[in-house]
């Protein structure tokens, strides 16, 4: 299979997956888990050409014209990534199965998480900026689509408006912040860009690139102040929150930052924005996580300050926090999601998430005991669990060097024992103590709903207990693609005396007592923040109240809604626009010399010329318009005898059917007959009007006097014939050379003409309605 | 409106005219006439027809809605459009084919496939747009 084929094959499946459900019921979930499972085997088989130090790269022409490629680039990063996210892609595709069965729209569940994993899968992949912008943003449509997916209540229209237009905007900064990388250093891609680091880094553009690039990873990483849209996010069903909100789209931004740590890393910018903003967050979502009773809103806050973590390791850039971003990404994957999809079967089977009434629940559901308890004891940090391995690296990492590291430390050492606090309270405290009554009838959750949690937190206990075969693969090819210079990874889970293992000790002895007075410290922290008594999230809605307000102001402005207005701007703009630059450039056309005319030619000309006065001298409108049309009439037979037969024809129509038209508007809209302007307004209308007539007769006059350039005539005329099969040049370049244009042009009859239809019905609905009430 | 003579003559004056305009639309492309020019004709046929008989008898002789034949004229403005796609040229190319019937060359093109989709656009939206406004405003 080629990469080619893994990139599209989860868009296939998406396809299929609502008529599978259709046919097969929730069952469909063994068939469509293939598609992930196909994928991770071949990514699978790359993993020794990764390990030995090798970079894939490939590519296909997408539009060849316009130099854009759909390219991948494959290294230790986007292996890893590649796999967490068609691994756990199929896992979350089977917990669906069982989670939704039965629900009326399980195939168009199906459908959108399948087209978010390959969105995702195409991110971690892409090689080429605009590849990678393109599924950066299909990331954030389709967990838009999922957040949403219950979209009959309005906290989750609410939550998924929130992350598109927090990540959206993101979206938009990466754009111009890679803009601004393509135009300082010439590459297009990543694999250019990362062999040439040195040049954007030393470029005047870095600051700028750099800040947006963040302002793209910091919104989709839910870094503080930007972390509020992702708890409200937890309103999607629970496999979306496993997959989307701890495994992977979150990390996306982390993503980011790692993959151009060495090409933008290792500036003293770089290296106090990310600490500082990863720190903050980590403490705001550990303090935020405390105050929960909600098993999911714990776990999403807990999400929060893991991604402030690995925000701040991937900013620090020594070889050690290197090392431990790799595994703490690893290891937090591993049992985030298997938590959350515990935390589903738990509101699955006993029918609350609500920590305060759950407990006991150890016999009814051993599988799913077993399973968040070793995920569980993975997230404190335990040895013999990769998370034990990841906390150890990441002391290392930090130390107590100077007062900006020990701050950190400190930052760290808090966040990681709220963490444990929550780590108990989702994977021990609802199964042990005696069984209270409960909403559901707590019974072991089926073999689709514990396989998902009972595999990751397997693997988070392999990758722990043999590890050498684990940071071989998995972890020290990721560390080398993050640092861009090899690293290879040696620690064990066997506890080795130090700095690192007494601040763990401190952490868990912490995270212990702090869990035994979590009630406490539940109150504590939400009489805290009602002091507070503002948020960010209060501040969207503000932000967008504010948007909605200033459009209005806006609107009402520049779309009065009275005709006469839109026509007077319309022809004054027009006038200025055409008088302004001759003016300007003092380029008047010539007066023109007297033509030599016969007299009919004459005669037609003197029509025109009383049908225009008629018009202005005329009492009622409906002789105005029918003067007009005699106007018109004179133009079409100039034309006719100008040698414009076309021409002629076209305007003899379009006159002939306006003064229907228009005597039919008239009618229709119940204007007076006459025209009861008063006189400065007639004056000011005239002035414009002249003004307007003046512009564009003067105009022509100046296109006839420039030298007439021939060629367009001289193509048409030599191949309208021998190309296109016609001698009428003007329907030829109609239909035939500049076709593109006319179906434009009709798309936009057609468009005008439904909306003046919409525009007659309303006006004759209201007049009904009127009468009605009458 | 309703006088004795123009209801008598509407009639004529509307099938002529109709047939008259898919002449024009027809030679278009050699002589003058053309798609837009054939419409618009049709669109004056369709008006006489509404101010001669009411709009409810000119809607039954038209059978389609007016937009609904306009938005069928686009559709087969796009289609002729992609016929050349499956001919491997870009798109609107313009391709000929010309069979012979009982001995007549005719020439058939998609250019002439757009050029009908032209002339059903502008019928159908104007005449929708002239029926409406000749409609009184009961419902």
């Amino acid at each position: 299979m080629s990469t080619l084929v893994a990139l599209l094959l989860p868009f296939a499946a998406a396809a299929i997956a609502p008529v599978a459900t259709r046919l097969q019921g929730h069952r469909a979930a063994w068939l469509l888990a293939a598609a992930p499972a196909a994928i991770f085997l071949h990514f699978l088989s790359m993993l020794p050409a990764v390990a030995a130090g090798d970079t894939l790269n490939g590519g296909v022409d997408w539009v060849p014209s316009l130099d854009v490629r759909l390219s991948w680039m494959i290294d230790g990063l986007s292996l890893a990534f590649a796999l967490l996210i068609s691994g756990i892609g199929m896992l979350i595709v089977l917990y669906a199965g069982g989670y939704l069965k039965g629900h009326p729209h399980q195939g168009r569940f199906f459908a959108f998480i399948l087209l978010f994993m390959g969105s995702m899968q195409g991110l971690v992949l892409s090689d080429s900026f605009l590849t990678l912008f393109v599924f950066w943003e299909l990331t954030s449509v389709t967990s838009f689509l999922l957040i949403g997916f219950d979209h009959g209540r309005e906290a989750a229209r609410r939550a998924a408006l929130q992350a598109l237009v927090v990540t959206g905007i993101g979206g938009l900064a990466l754009l111009a912040g890679l803009l601004i990388i393509w135009g300082a250093t010439g590459k297009s891609d990543m694999s250019g860009l990362l062999a040439s680091g040195e040049a954007l880094r030393e470029s005047p553009l870095y600051v700028s690139a750099l800040l947006l690039v963040l302002g793209g990873a910091f919104t989709k990483s839910a870094q503080f102040p930007f972390h509020f849209w992702l708890p409200n996010a937890m309103e999607a069903p629970t496999p979306v929150s496993a997959y989307l909100h701890s495994a992977t789209m979150v990390k996306a931004g982390v993503y980011l930052l790692m993959r151009l740590n060495p090409a933008m890393g290792g500036t003293p910018l770089w290296e106090t924005l990310l600490p500082l903003f990863g720190a903050a967050t980590l403490l705001c979502g550990a303090l935020l996580a405390l105050r929960q009773t909600d098993l999911k809103l714990m776990l999403a806050y807990t999400t929060v300050a893991s991604l402030g973590l690995l925000v701040m390791l991937t900013g620090l850039g020594s070889d050690k926090a290197v090392e431990a971003a790799a595994l703490y990404l690893v290891a937090h994957s591993l049992f985030k999601g298997a938590l959350f999809m515990v935390a589903g079967s738990i509101d699955h089977e006993a029918g609350t998430r609500d920590i305060r009434g759950l407990a006991g629940l150890r016999s009814a559901m051993p599988v799913t005991f077993a399973a968040g308890l070793l995920a569980a004891l993975s997230m404190c940090g335990l040895p013999l669990l990769v998370g034990f391995l990841a906390k150890e690296e990441i002391y290392a990492a930090l130390g107590f060097a100077d007062g900006w590291t020990a701050a950190l430390t400190v930052a760290v050492l808090l966040g990681n024992a709220a963490m444990l606090v929550i780590a108990l309270n989702v994977g021990l405290k609802p199964f042990v103590g005696a069984l209270p009554r409960l909403p559901g009838q707590p019974h072991e959750a089926p073999l689709l709903l514990w396989l998902g949690p009972a595999v990751l937190a397997v693997a988070g206990l392999l990758a722990g207990v043999v590890s050498t075969p684990f940071h071989r693969w998995i972890s020290s090819p990721l560390a080398t693609a993050i640092a861009g210079e090899p690293i290879a990874i040696h620690i064990s889970t066997i506890p080795h005396l130090g700095v690192p293992l007494l601040l763990s000790a401190l952490t868990i002895g912490l995270g212990i007592c702090a869990w035994l007075a979590s009630g406490r410290l539940r109150e504590g922290v939400a009489s805290l923040l009602a002091a507070i008594g503002w948020g960010p999230d209060r501040g969207f809605d503000q932000a967008m109240r504010g948007l909605i307000r200033l459009s209005r102001i806006v609107t009402g402005v520049v779309q009065c809604g009275r005709l006469v207005v839109y026509m007077t701007v319309t022809f004054i703009v027009a006038a200025i626009s055409v008088l302004g630059p001759m003016a300007a450039s003092g380029e008047w056309p010539a007066w023109p010399a007297l033509p030599d005319l016969y007299f009919y030619e004459w005669l037609v000309f003197l029509l025109a010329a009383v049908g225009a006065l008629a018009v202005l001298l005329a009492r009622s409108r409906l002789t105005a318009i029918v003067c007009l049309g005699i106007q018109g009439f004179a133009i079409a037979l100039l034309f006719m005898l100008f040698g414009a037969p076309d021409l002629s024809f076209t305007q003899f129509m379009v006159e002939t059917l306006s003064v229907v038209i228009l005597a039919l508007v008239m009618t229709r809209l119940r204007l007076l007959p006459t025209d009861r302007r008063p006189g400065p307004h007639k004056i000011v209308d005239g002035a414009i009007a002249v003004a307007a007539g003046v512009a564009f007769g003067l105009l022509l006059l100046k296109v006839t006097q420039v030298p007439f350039d021939g060629r367009l005539t001289d193509f048409f005329n030599a191949y309208s014939r021998t190309i296109a099969h016609g001698r009428n040049v003007v329907n030829v370049i109609i239909v035939d050379f500049r076709g593109l244009d006319t179906l434009g042009e009709i798309a936009v009859v057609m468009i005008a003409g439904l909306a003046i239809l919409a525009l007659i019905r309303i006006r004759g609905r209201r007049i009904v309605a009127a009468r009605r009430e009458a | 409106m309703r006088t004795l003579i123009f209801r008598t003559a509407a009639p004529y004056l509307t099938s002529l005219m109709l047939l008259f305009s898919v002449f024009v639309l027809l030679r278009g492309h050699n002589e003058p006439g053309g798609g837009f020019i054939g419409g618009l004709i049709a669109v004056a046929a369709f008006a006489i027809q509404g101010i001669a008989f009411g709009v409810p008898e000119a809607r039954r002789a038209m059978r389609f809605h007016p937009m609904a034949i306009s938005g069928f004229g686009l559709f087969l403005s796009a289609i002729a459009g992609m016929v050349s796609i499956v001919f491997r040229v870009p798109f609107l190319s313009g391709l000929w084919w010309s069979p012979s019937l009982f001995g007549v060359t005719v020439d058939l093109s998609t250019v002439m496939l757009f050029d009908i989709g032209v002339y059903l656009v502008v019928v159908g939206s104007l005449t929708s747009v002239a029926l409406s406004l000749e409609e009184r405003e009961e419902p």
